[in-house]
Protein backbone atom coordinates (compact mmCIF):
# COMPACT_ATOMS: atom_id res chain seq x y z
CA UNK A 1 0.00 0.00 0.00
CA UNK A 2 1.26 3.57 -0.68
CA UNK A 3 -0.05 6.43 1.95
CA UNK A 4 -0.91 9.44 0.25
CA UNK A 5 -0.26 12.93 1.13
CA UNK A 6 -3.64 13.40 2.85
CA UNK A 7 -3.32 10.54 4.55
CA UNK A 8 0.34 11.38 6.37
CA UNK A 9 -1.03 15.00 7.13
CA UNK A 10 -4.07 12.90 8.73
CA UNK A 11 -2.27 11.28 10.95
CA UNK A 12 0.00 13.53 11.75
CA UNK A 13 -2.96 15.77 12.86
CA UNK A 14 -4.59 13.15 15.15
CA UNK A 15 -1.14 12.94 16.41
CA UNK A 16 -0.84 16.59 17.16
CA UNK A 17 2.33 16.99 15.44
CA UNK A 18 3.58 19.33 13.07
CA UNK A 19 5.39 17.89 10.24
CA UNK A 20 6.76 20.51 7.15
CA UNK A 21 6.06 20.11 4.03
CA UNK A 22 9.63 18.32 2.94
CA UNK A 23 9.05 15.60 5.77
CA UNK A 24 5.79 14.30 4.20
CA UNK A 25 6.80 12.42 0.81
CA UNK A 26 10.08 10.65 2.92
CA UNK A 27 7.32 9.61 5.72
CA UNK A 28 4.83 9.07 3.36
CA UNK A 29 7.62 6.17 2.08
CA UNK A 30 8.99 5.09 5.20
CA UNK A 31 5.18 4.25 6.87
CA UNK A 32 4.03 2.70 3.57
CA UNK A 33 7.08 0.03 4.19
CA UNK A 34 6.26 -0.26 7.77
CA UNK A 35 2.46 -0.56 7.09
CA UNK A 36 3.43 -3.12 4.79
CA UNK A 37 5.87 -4.89 6.59
CA UNK A 38 3.44 -5.45 9.74
CA UNK A 39 0.75 -6.87 7.04
CA UNK A 40 2.24 -10.18 7.34
CA UNK A 41 0.39 -10.69 10.57
CA UNK A 42 -1.99 -11.63 8.00
CA UNK A 43 -0.87 -14.82 7.81
CA UNK A 44 -1.12 -16.22 11.47
CA UNK A 45 -3.84 -18.17 12.08
CA UNK A 46 -5.34 -16.40 15.37
CA UNK A 47 -8.32 -18.04 15.60
CA UNK A 48 -9.92 -18.09 18.93
CA UNK A 49 -6.83 -16.84 20.86
CA UNK A 50 -7.45 -14.37 23.36
CA UNK A 51 -5.13 -10.78 22.85
CA UNK A 52 -2.56 -10.70 25.54
CA UNK A 53 -3.20 -8.13 27.75
CA UNK A 54 0.17 -8.50 30.20
CA UNK A 55 3.14 -10.42 29.12
CA UNK A 56 3.18 -12.79 32.11
CA UNK A 57 -0.81 -12.79 32.13
CA UNK A 58 -0.51 -11.23 35.38
CA UNK A 59 -3.90 -8.89 36.92
CA UNK A 60 -3.24 -5.27 37.99
CA UNK A 61 -3.44 -4.69 41.53
CA UNK A 62 -4.88 -2.82 43.58
CA UNK A 63 -4.34 -0.33 46.37
CA UNK A 64 -6.49 2.02 48.87
CA UNK A 65 -6.73 5.16 47.33
CA UNK A 66 -4.85 7.16 50.22
CA UNK A 67 -2.78 10.92 49.74
CA UNK A 68 1.09 9.92 49.99
CA UNK A 69 2.79 12.27 47.68
CA UNK A 70 3.60 15.98 48.79
CA UNK A 71 2.87 18.66 47.31
CA UNK A 72 5.82 19.64 45.61
CA UNK A 73 4.45 22.35 42.70
CA UNK A 74 7.26 24.82 43.19
CA UNK A 75 9.99 21.87 42.45
CA UNK A 76 8.02 20.55 39.52
CA UNK A 77 7.06 23.84 37.78
CA UNK A 78 11.22 24.79 37.83
CA UNK A 79 10.58 22.77 34.66
CA UNK A 80 8.27 24.52 32.90
CA UNK A 81 8.56 27.24 30.45
CA UNK A 82 6.11 29.52 31.03
CA UNK A 83 4.54 29.43 35.04
CA UNK A 84 2.50 32.38 37.19
CA UNK A 85 0.96 32.32 40.10
CA UNK A 86 1.47 28.72 40.71
CA UNK A 87 0.02 27.48 36.97
CA UNK A 88 0.82 26.56 33.89
CA UNK A 89 0.63 29.59 31.43
CA UNK A 90 -1.02 28.23 27.33
CA UNK A 91 -1.95 30.47 24.87
CA UNK A 92 -5.55 32.02 25.08
CA UNK A 93 -8.03 29.22 24.78
CA UNK A 94 -11.18 31.82 24.86
CA UNK A 95 -11.26 34.71 23.90
CA UNK B 1 42.18 -0.05 37.58
CA UNK B 2 40.26 0.70 34.40
CA UNK B 3 40.94 -3.01 33.21
CA UNK B 4 38.86 -4.39 36.31
CA UNK B 5 35.51 -6.26 36.09
CA UNK B 6 33.22 -4.47 38.72
CA UNK B 7 33.98 -7.56 41.07
CA UNK B 8 37.51 -6.86 41.18
CA UNK B 9 37.06 -2.94 42.01
CA UNK B 10 34.84 -4.54 45.43
CA UNK B 11 37.65 -6.88 46.29
CA UNK B 12 40.32 -4.06 45.86
CA UNK B 13 37.96 -1.67 47.90
CA UNK B 14 37.11 -4.05 50.85
CA UNK B 15 41.16 -5.05 50.80
CA UNK B 16 42.09 -1.64 51.18
CA UNK B 17 44.01 -1.40 47.91
CA UNK B 18 42.49 1.57 46.35
CA UNK B 19 39.88 4.10 47.58
CA UNK B 20 36.83 4.59 45.91
CA UNK B 21 37.63 8.36 45.13
CA UNK B 22 41.08 6.99 43.76
CA UNK B 23 39.30 4.77 41.55
CA UNK B 24 36.35 7.79 40.70
CA UNK B 25 38.98 10.23 39.77
CA UNK B 26 41.05 7.50 37.66
CA UNK B 27 37.47 7.11 35.61
CA UNK B 28 36.91 10.71 35.69
CA UNK B 29 40.26 11.32 33.40
CA UNK B 30 39.42 8.50 31.20
CA UNK B 31 36.01 9.76 30.49
CA UNK B 32 37.89 12.86 29.99
CA UNK B 33 40.62 12.21 27.68
CA UNK B 34 38.18 9.52 26.19
CA UNK B 35 35.03 9.99 25.30
CA UNK B 36 35.58 12.94 22.63
CA UNK B 37 35.59 10.66 20.47
CA UNK B 38 33.29 8.02 21.46
CA UNK B 39 30.41 10.87 22.44
CA UNK B 40 29.15 7.88 24.81
CA UNK B 41 27.95 10.76 28.05
CA UNK B 42 25.40 13.49 27.50
CA UNK B 43 26.54 14.27 31.22
CA UNK B 44 29.39 13.90 33.40
CA UNK B 45 28.78 14.51 36.79
CA UNK B 46 32.33 14.80 38.38
CA UNK B 47 31.74 16.82 41.42
CA UNK B 48 28.78 15.04 42.98
CA UNK B 49 30.91 11.39 42.14
CA UNK B 50 34.03 12.45 43.52
CA UNK B 51 31.59 13.85 46.67
CA UNK B 52 30.01 9.93 47.10
CA UNK B 53 33.29 8.19 46.24
CA UNK B 54 34.55 10.03 49.66
CA UNK B 55 31.67 9.27 51.48
CA UNK B 56 31.76 6.26 50.54
CA UNK B 57 35.24 5.52 51.54
CA UNK B 58 34.61 7.29 55.09
CA UNK B 59 31.73 4.97 55.50
CA UNK B 60 34.16 1.96 54.96
CA UNK B 61 36.40 3.30 57.49
CA UNK B 62 33.95 3.84 60.12
CA UNK B 63 32.74 0.36 59.32
CA UNK B 64 29.25 0.99 58.18
CA UNK B 65 29.06 0.02 54.43
CA UNK B 66 27.66 -2.36 52.24
CA UNK B 67 28.96 -4.65 49.57
CA UNK B 68 28.59 -2.33 46.67
CA UNK B 69 29.48 0.68 48.00
CA UNK B 70 32.06 3.16 46.27
CA UNK B 71 31.92 1.33 43.05
CA UNK B 72 31.37 3.53 40.00
CA UNK B 73 28.63 3.41 37.62
CA UNK B 74 26.55 4.93 34.74
CA UNK B 75 23.02 5.72 33.58
CA UNK B 76 21.46 5.19 30.67
CA UNK B 77 19.83 8.59 30.47
CA UNK B 78 16.19 7.33 30.12
CA UNK B 79 16.19 7.17 34.52
CA UNK B 80 15.24 10.37 35.80
CA UNK B 81 17.95 11.41 38.09
CA UNK B 82 17.56 14.23 40.94
CA UNK B 83 19.05 17.36 40.43
CA UNK B 84 20.73 15.98 36.61
CA UNK B 85 19.47 16.78 33.04
CA UNK B 86 17.62 13.79 32.09
CA UNK B 87 17.23 13.91 28.51
CA UNK B 88 16.47 10.54 26.96
CA UNK B 89 18.47 11.63 23.75
CA UNK B 90 15.76 13.98 23.26
CA UNK B 91 15.52 17.57 22.15
CA UNK B 92 12.37 17.13 23.77
CA UNK B 93 14.59 17.10 27.11
CA UNK B 94 17.52 18.66 26.49
CA UNK B 95 16.33 21.32 29.03
CA UNK B 96 14.45 18.83 31.64
CA UNK B 97 16.02 18.84 35.02
CA UNK B 98 14.17 15.81 37.06
CA UNK B 99 12.81 16.27 40.36
CA UNK B 100 13.53 12.66 41.38
CA UNK B 101 15.22 9.88 41.11
CA UNK B 102 13.93 6.41 39.00
CA UNK B 103 13.78 3.94 41.91
CA UNK B 104 16.36 2.17 39.98
CA UNK B 105 18.89 4.74 41.09
CA UNK B 106 17.26 5.94 44.02
CA UNK B 107 18.31 2.10 45.29
CA UNK B 108 22.00 1.71 43.30
CA UNK B 109 22.81 4.73 45.23
CA UNK B 110 21.13 3.82 48.88
CA UNK B 111 23.79 1.02 48.04
CA UNK B 112 26.30 3.42 48.17
CA UNK B 113 26.87 2.69 44.25
CA UNK B 114 28.37 6.01 42.66
CA UNK B 115 26.97 7.52 39.60
CA UNK B 116 30.15 9.03 36.99
CA UNK B 117 27.49 10.76 34.32
CA UNK B 118 24.28 9.90 32.09
CA UNK B 119 25.14 7.93 29.14
CA UNK B 120 24.05 9.04 25.29
CA UNK B 121 21.21 6.54 23.79
CA UNK B 122 18.76 6.49 20.61
CA UNK B 123 16.08 9.11 21.43
CA UNK B 124 13.97 7.79 23.60
CA UNK B 125 15.36 3.95 23.27
CA UNK B 126 13.91 4.18 19.82
CA UNK B 127 16.61 2.72 17.55
CA UNK B 128 18.95 0.04 17.21
CA UNK B 129 22.39 2.01 16.15
CA UNK B 130 22.48 4.96 18.32
CA UNK B 131 22.10 7.06 15.37
CA UNK B 132 19.01 9.03 16.58
CA UNK B 133 20.11 10.50 19.51
CA UNK B 134 19.86 14.52 19.47
CA UNK B 135 23.38 14.36 20.84
CA UNK B 136 24.76 12.79 17.67
CA UNK B 137 26.20 9.09 17.65
CA UNK B 138 28.11 6.96 19.48
CA UNK B 139 30.89 5.15 18.19
CA UNK B 140 32.00 1.40 18.65
CA UNK B 141 35.23 1.58 20.38
CA UNK B 142 36.35 -1.96 18.43
CA UNK B 143 35.98 0.40 15.34
CA UNK B 144 35.19 4.26 15.59
CA UNK B 145 33.66 4.13 12.23
CA UNK B 146 31.29 1.30 13.34
CA UNK B 147 27.79 2.02 15.37
CA UNK B 148 27.47 0.57 19.02
CA UNK B 149 24.45 -0.87 18.57
CA UNK B 150 20.96 0.84 20.24
CA UNK B 151 19.10 1.97 22.09
CA UNK B 152 21.64 1.49 25.17
CA UNK B 153 24.85 2.45 22.86
CA UNK B 154 26.11 5.10 25.25
CA UNK B 155 26.23 2.64 28.05
CA UNK B 156 27.37 -0.51 25.73
CA UNK B 157 30.70 1.76 24.66
CA UNK B 158 31.29 2.95 27.81
CA UNK B 159 31.92 0.02 29.91
CA UNK B 160 33.43 -1.77 26.16
CA UNK B 161 35.97 1.07 26.23
CA UNK B 162 36.34 0.30 30.10
CA UNK B 163 35.26 4.11 30.68
CA UNK B 164 33.02 2.45 33.68
CA UNK B 165 32.76 -1.01 34.70
CA UNK B 166 28.95 -1.11 34.82
CA UNK B 167 25.61 0.70 33.57
CA UNK B 168 22.05 0.45 33.67
CA UNK B 169 20.21 0.26 30.18
CA UNK B 170 16.39 -0.30 29.05
CA UNK B 171 15.86 -3.31 26.99
CA UNK B 172 12.34 -3.05 25.05
CA UNK B 173 13.25 -4.75 21.93
CA UNK B 174 16.76 -5.93 22.22
CA UNK B 175 18.01 -2.58 23.26
CA UNK B 176 20.56 -3.80 26.30
CA UNK B 177 21.88 -6.89 24.14
CA UNK B 178 22.35 -6.01 20.77
CA UNK B 179 24.55 -3.34 22.05
CA UNK B 180 26.31 -5.60 24.19
CA UNK B 181 26.94 -7.97 21.63
CA UNK B 182 28.10 -5.35 19.10
CA UNK B 183 30.79 -4.01 21.66
CA UNK B 184 31.72 -7.70 23.05
CA UNK B 185 30.05 -7.39 27.02
CA UNK B 186 27.27 -8.41 28.83
CA UNK B 187 24.61 -7.43 28.81
CA UNK B 188 20.91 -8.58 30.70
CA UNK B 189 17.58 -7.69 30.21
CA UNK B 190 15.41 -9.38 33.33
CA UNK B 191 11.93 -10.64 33.58
CA UNK B 192 8.98 -8.33 32.78
CA UNK B 193 8.52 -6.89 35.84
CA UNK B 194 11.55 -7.75 37.94
CA UNK B 195 13.11 -4.48 37.94
CA UNK B 196 10.67 -0.99 38.76
CA UNK B 197 9.97 1.33 35.75
CA UNK B 198 9.20 3.80 37.87
CA UNK B 199 11.01 6.98 37.07
CA UNK B 200 12.69 5.20 33.57
CA UNK B 201 10.89 6.80 30.93
CA UNK B 202 8.16 5.46 29.22
CA UNK B 203 8.54 3.94 25.06
CA UNK B 204 6.25 0.65 25.38
CA UNK B 205 5.35 0.21 28.70
CA UNK B 206 4.58 -3.61 28.19
CA UNK B 207 7.47 -4.34 26.76
CA UNK B 208 10.73 -1.85 28.70
CA UNK B 209 12.63 -3.14 31.65
CA UNK B 210 15.46 -2.12 32.96
CA UNK B 211 18.90 -3.88 32.89
CA UNK B 212 22.63 -4.01 33.12
CA UNK B 213 25.64 -3.88 30.75
CA UNK B 214 28.56 -5.12 32.31
CA UNK B 215 32.05 -6.87 31.63
CA UNK B 216 30.69 -10.53 33.36
CA UNK B 217 27.92 -11.86 34.61
CA UNK B 218 29.44 -12.14 37.62
CA UNK B 219 29.26 -8.46 37.64
CA UNK B 220 25.60 -7.92 36.70
CA UNK B 221 24.72 -10.29 39.32
CA UNK B 222 26.22 -8.51 41.62
CA UNK B 223 24.26 -5.15 41.16
CA UNK B 224 20.97 -6.76 40.08
CA UNK B 225 19.82 -8.37 43.72
CA UNK B 226 20.18 -4.47 44.54
CA UNK B 227 18.28 -2.90 41.72
CA UNK B 228 15.60 -5.95 41.53
CA UNK B 229 11.87 -6.22 43.25
CA UNK B 230 8.73 -4.71 44.00
CA UNK B 231 8.17 -1.01 44.09
CA UNK B 232 4.92 0.18 44.82
CA UNK B 233 5.85 3.13 42.68
CA UNK B 234 4.77 1.03 39.27
CA UNK B 235 2.23 -1.35 39.35
CA UNK B 236 3.53 -3.69 36.97
CA UNK B 237 6.31 -4.22 39.35
CA UNK B 238 6.32 -8.11 40.49
CA UNK B 239 5.70 -8.88 44.03
CA UNK B 240 8.50 -11.54 44.19
CA UNK B 241 10.80 -12.00 46.48
CA UNK B 242 14.80 -11.23 45.13
CA UNK B 243 17.42 -14.07 45.34
CA UNK B 244 20.78 -13.65 45.75
CA UNK B 245 22.21 -14.18 42.35
CA UNK B 246 25.79 -14.13 43.18
CA UNK B 247 24.80 -17.42 45.02
CA UNK B 248 24.16 -19.66 42.26
CA UNK B 249 27.43 -18.22 40.12
CA UNK B 250 29.05 -21.21 40.58
CA UNK B 251 26.29 -24.34 40.16
CA UNK B 252 27.78 -27.02 38.23
CA UNK B 253 25.99 -27.33 34.29
CA UNK B 254 25.82 -31.26 34.73
CA UNK B 255 22.39 -32.39 33.09
CA UNK B 256 21.32 -28.78 32.13
CA UNK B 257 19.25 -28.68 28.77
CA UNK B 258 19.71 -26.06 26.36
CA UNK B 259 17.53 -25.69 23.41
CA UNK B 260 19.11 -23.81 20.24
CA UNK B 261 16.43 -22.02 18.26
CA UNK B 262 16.80 -23.87 15.03
CA UNK B 263 14.65 -20.74 13.07
CA UNK B 264 17.49 -18.38 14.38
CA UNK B 265 19.84 -20.84 12.94
CA UNK B 266 19.21 -20.07 9.24
CA UNK B 267 20.43 -18.00 6.05
CA UNK B 268 19.52 -14.90 7.73
CA UNK B 269 22.86 -15.30 10.23
CA UNK B 270 26.31 -14.83 8.82
CA UNK B 271 28.23 -18.44 8.75
CA UNK B 272 31.11 -16.85 10.83
CA UNK B 273 28.58 -15.75 13.50
CA UNK B 274 26.94 -19.13 13.63
CA UNK B 275 29.87 -21.43 14.23
CA UNK B 276 31.01 -18.88 16.76
CA UNK B 277 27.35 -19.66 18.54
CA UNK B 278 27.85 -23.70 18.02
CA UNK B 279 31.47 -23.14 18.65
CA UNK B 280 29.96 -21.54 22.65
CA UNK B 281 27.55 -24.42 22.53
CA UNK B 282 30.25 -26.89 22.51
CA UNK B 283 32.22 -25.56 25.20
CA UNK B 284 28.82 -25.36 27.34
CA UNK B 285 28.44 -28.92 26.41
CA UNK B 286 32.03 -29.82 27.78
CA UNK B 287 30.81 -28.50 30.93
CA UNK B 288 28.00 -31.09 31.76
CA UNK B 289 24.99 -29.71 29.46
CA UNK B 290 22.85 -31.39 26.69
CA UNK B 291 22.01 -29.40 23.76
CA UNK B 292 19.16 -30.02 21.41
CA UNK B 293 17.41 -28.13 18.83
CA UNK B 294 13.84 -26.63 19.26
CA UNK B 295 11.48 -25.03 17.27
CA UNK B 296 9.75 -21.88 18.02
CA UNK B 297 7.03 -21.93 14.88
CA UNK B 298 5.79 -18.06 15.16
CA UNK B 299 8.79 -16.61 16.12
CA UNK B 300 9.00 -15.18 12.49
CA UNK B 301 6.31 -12.60 13.27
CA UNK B 302 7.85 -11.32 16.27
CA UNK B 303 9.80 -8.32 14.58
CA UNK B 304 5.85 -7.79 12.79
CA UNK B 305 4.04 -7.86 15.90
CA UNK B 306 6.60 -5.48 17.95
CA UNK B 307 6.23 -3.00 15.64
CA UNK B 308 2.99 -2.85 15.96
CA UNK B 309 2.58 -3.29 19.51
CA UNK B 310 5.66 -0.93 20.31
CA UNK B 311 4.67 2.26 18.09
CA UNK B 312 1.17 2.07 19.35
CA UNK B 313 2.28 2.17 22.82
CA UNK B 314 4.85 5.07 22.11
CA UNK B 315 2.08 6.99 20.51
CA UNK B 316 0.08 6.81 24.08
CA UNK B 317 3.32 7.08 26.45
CA UNK B 318 4.83 10.54 24.08
CA UNK B 319 1.36 12.08 24.29
CA UNK B 320 2.56 13.44 27.58
CA UNK B 321 5.28 15.55 26.12
CA UNK B 322 3.05 18.73 24.97
CA UNK B 323 5.22 21.90 25.29
CA UNK B 324 2.92 22.73 28.84
CA UNK B 325 4.47 21.60 31.92
CA UNK B 326 8.22 20.37 30.80
CA UNK B 327 10.03 19.96 27.65
CA UNK B 328 10.70 21.76 25.12
CA UNK B 329 8.04 24.73 23.71
CA UNK B 330 7.93 26.38 20.68
CA UNK B 331 9.09 29.80 20.36
CA UNK B 332 5.35 32.27 19.91
CA UNK B 333 2.33 30.33 19.12
CA UNK B 334 0.03 31.43 17.31
CA UNK B 335 -2.99 29.11 19.85
CA UNK B 336 -2.73 26.14 21.95
CA UNK B 337 -3.09 23.54 18.92
CA UNK B 338 0.38 25.63 17.58
CA UNK B 339 1.38 24.93 20.70
CA UNK B 340 1.53 21.13 20.70
CA UNK B 341 2.03 20.42 16.81
CA UNK B 342 5.20 22.50 16.83
CA UNK B 343 6.64 21.94 20.04
CA UNK B 344 6.23 18.13 19.50
CA UNK B 345 7.48 18.75 15.58
CA UNK B 346 10.91 20.55 16.73
CA UNK B 347 11.37 18.53 19.66
CA UNK B 348 11.06 14.68 18.52
CA UNK B 349 13.43 13.54 15.80
CA UNK B 350 12.45 11.77 12.55
CA UNK B 351 12.47 8.03 14.31
CA UNK B 352 10.20 9.10 17.25
CA UNK B 353 7.97 10.75 14.42
CA UNK B 354 7.27 7.72 12.42
CA UNK B 355 6.91 5.63 15.28
CA UNK B 356 4.29 7.80 17.04
CA UNK B 357 2.88 8.37 13.66
CA UNK B 358 2.96 4.44 13.03
CA UNK B 359 1.41 3.85 15.73
CA UNK B 360 -1.04 6.64 15.51
CA UNK B 361 -2.30 5.02 11.98
CA UNK B 362 -2.96 1.20 13.95
CA UNK B 363 -4.81 2.75 16.48
CA UNK B 364 -6.71 4.55 14.57
CA UNK B 365 -10.75 3.82 13.82
CA UNK B 366 -11.31 1.36 11.78
CA UNK B 367 -7.67 0.17 11.90
CA UNK B 368 -7.64 -1.23 15.82
CA UNK B 369 -8.68 -5.11 15.17
CA UNK B 370 -6.85 -4.91 12.06
CA UNK B 371 -3.21 -4.33 13.62
CA UNK B 372 -3.28 -3.85 17.36
CA UNK B 373 -5.57 -6.81 18.42
CA UNK B 374 -3.89 -9.04 15.51
CA UNK B 375 -0.20 -8.13 16.97
CA UNK B 376 -1.53 -9.03 20.31
CA UNK B 377 -2.85 -12.45 19.68
CA UNK B 378 0.08 -13.23 17.54
CA UNK B 379 2.03 -12.19 20.97
CA UNK B 380 0.14 -15.15 22.90
CA UNK B 381 1.56 -17.21 20.18
CA UNK B 382 4.83 -16.43 20.38
CA UNK B 383 4.90 -16.26 24.44
CA UNK B 384 2.88 -20.17 23.77
CA UNK B 385 5.71 -21.44 21.79
CA UNK B 386 8.42 -20.39 24.66
CA UNK B 387 6.06 -21.92 27.30
CA UNK B 388 6.41 -25.11 25.37
CA UNK B 389 10.14 -25.27 24.52
CA UNK B 390 10.77 -24.81 28.34
CA UNK B 391 9.02 -27.91 29.21
CA UNK B 392 11.69 -30.04 27.04
CA UNK B 393 14.75 -27.55 27.88
CA UNK B 394 16.02 -24.94 30.76
CA UNK B 395 17.62 -22.09 28.87
CA UNK B 396 17.29 -21.25 25.30
CA UNK B 397 20.13 -20.13 23.29
CA UNK B 398 20.26 -18.62 19.97
CA UNK B 399 22.52 -15.19 18.42
CA UNK B 400 21.98 -11.96 19.94
CA UNK B 401 22.43 -9.96 16.57
CA UNK B 402 22.19 -11.10 13.01
CA UNK B 403 25.54 -9.57 11.91
CA UNK B 404 28.37 -7.50 14.14
CA UNK B 405 28.42 -3.84 14.31
CA UNK B 406 27.64 -2.63 11.21
CA UNK B 407 29.16 1.20 9.66
CA UNK B 408 27.83 4.74 10.53
CA UNK B 409 25.05 5.13 8.28
CA UNK B 410 24.63 1.67 6.48
CA UNK B 411 21.04 1.60 7.64
CA UNK B 412 19.58 5.06 8.27
CA UNK B 413 17.75 5.09 5.07
CA UNK B 414 15.35 1.95 5.86
CA UNK B 415 13.57 1.83 8.60
CA UNK B 416 12.41 -1.95 8.10
CA UNK B 417 15.92 -3.05 7.40
CA UNK B 418 16.76 -1.37 10.72
CA UNK B 419 14.80 -2.77 12.68
CA UNK B 420 15.43 -6.58 11.59
CA UNK B 421 18.69 -6.04 13.91
CA UNK B 422 16.56 -7.15 16.55
CA UNK B 423 15.07 -10.25 14.85
CA UNK B 424 16.78 -12.34 17.34
CA UNK B 425 15.49 -10.45 20.32
CA UNK B 426 12.46 -8.96 20.21
CA UNK B 427 10.51 -12.61 20.85
CA UNK B 428 11.77 -12.42 24.61
CA UNK B 429 10.22 -9.15 24.99
CA UNK B 430 7.15 -10.23 23.80
CA UNK B 431 7.08 -12.90 26.25
CA UNK B 432 8.28 -11.02 28.98
CA UNK B 433 10.96 -13.09 29.89
CA UNK B 434 14.68 -13.05 30.94
CA UNK B 435 17.83 -12.67 28.11
CA UNK B 436 21.51 -12.11 28.15
CA UNK B 437 23.65 -11.27 26.01
CA UNK B 438 27.84 -12.85 26.44
CA UNK B 439 30.37 -12.26 24.11
CA UNK B 440 31.20 -15.63 22.43
CA UNK B 441 33.91 -14.54 19.66
CA UNK B 442 34.69 -12.32 16.71
CA UNK B 443 33.82 -12.21 13.26
CA UNK B 444 35.99 -9.90 11.60
CA UNK B 445 37.85 -8.52 14.60
CA UNK B 446 34.58 -7.42 16.06
CA UNK B 447 32.75 -8.83 18.64
CA UNK B 448 29.64 -11.12 18.25
CA UNK B 449 27.15 -12.27 21.27
CA UNK B 450 25.11 -15.85 22.27
CA UNK B 451 22.18 -15.23 23.73
CA UNK B 452 20.80 -16.96 26.63
CA UNK B 453 16.96 -16.87 27.91
CA UNK B 454 15.65 -18.51 30.81
CA UNK B 455 11.90 -19.07 32.02
CA UNK B 456 9.89 -16.10 33.49
CA UNK B 457 12.07 -15.12 36.72
CA UNK B 458 14.90 -17.15 36.57
CA UNK B 459 17.53 -14.44 35.89
CA UNK B 460 19.77 -16.73 38.08
CA UNK B 461 19.74 -19.56 35.67
CA UNK B 462 20.94 -17.33 32.58
CA UNK B 463 23.53 -15.49 34.94
CA UNK B 464 24.96 -18.98 36.09
CA UNK B 465 25.21 -20.51 32.92
CA UNK B 466 26.87 -17.20 31.41
CA UNK B 467 29.61 -16.81 34.32
CA UNK B 468 30.45 -20.88 33.84
CA UNK B 469 30.53 -20.37 29.71
CA UNK B 470 32.85 -17.27 31.12
CA UNK B 471 35.35 -19.27 33.50
CA UNK B 472 35.67 -21.89 30.76
CA UNK B 473 36.41 -18.78 27.97
CA UNK B 474 37.90 -15.18 27.88
CA UNK B 475 36.02 -13.68 24.98
CA UNK B 476 34.38 -11.76 27.79
CA UNK B 477 38.33 -10.34 29.02
CA UNK B 478 38.59 -8.61 25.47
CA UNK B 479 38.82 -5.02 25.02
CA UNK B 480 39.57 -2.69 22.30
CA UNK B 481 43.10 -1.53 22.06
CA UNK B 482 44.19 1.63 20.26
CA UNK B 483 43.56 4.25 22.36
CA UNK B 484 41.29 2.69 24.16
CA UNK B 485 43.65 -0.16 25.97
Amino acid sequence: MKLTRDEVESIAHLARLGISGDEIPPLADNLSRIIDFVQQLERADTEGVTPMAHPLNMTQPLREDRVTEPDQRDLYQQNATAVEAGLYLVPRVIE
Amino acid sequence: MHAMTLAQMARGLAAGEFSSAELVRHLLDRIGRLDGELNAFVTVTGDAALEAAQAADAARAAGTIGPLAGLPIAHKDIFCTAGVKTSCGSRMLDNFVSPYDATVVERLRAAGVVMLGKTNMDEFAMGSSNETSFYGPVRNPWDTSRVPGGSSGGSAAAVAARLVPAATGTDTGGSIRQPAALTGITGIKPTYGRVSRYGMIAFASSLDQAGLLTQTAEDAALLLGAMAGHDPRDSTSVDAPVPDYTAGLDAPLEGLKIGLVEQFMDEGLQPENAAAIEAALKVLEGLGATVRRISLPNIGLSVPAYYVVAPAECSSNLSRFDGVRFGYRTAEPRDLEDLYKRSRGEGFGAEVKRRIMTGTYVLSAGYYDAYYLKAQRVRQLIAADFRRAFEEVDVIVGPTSPTPAFELGAKVDDPVTMYLNDIYTIGVNLAGLPGLSAPCGFVDGLPVGLQLVGRAFDEGRILNVAHRYQQATDWHAQAPGGAFA
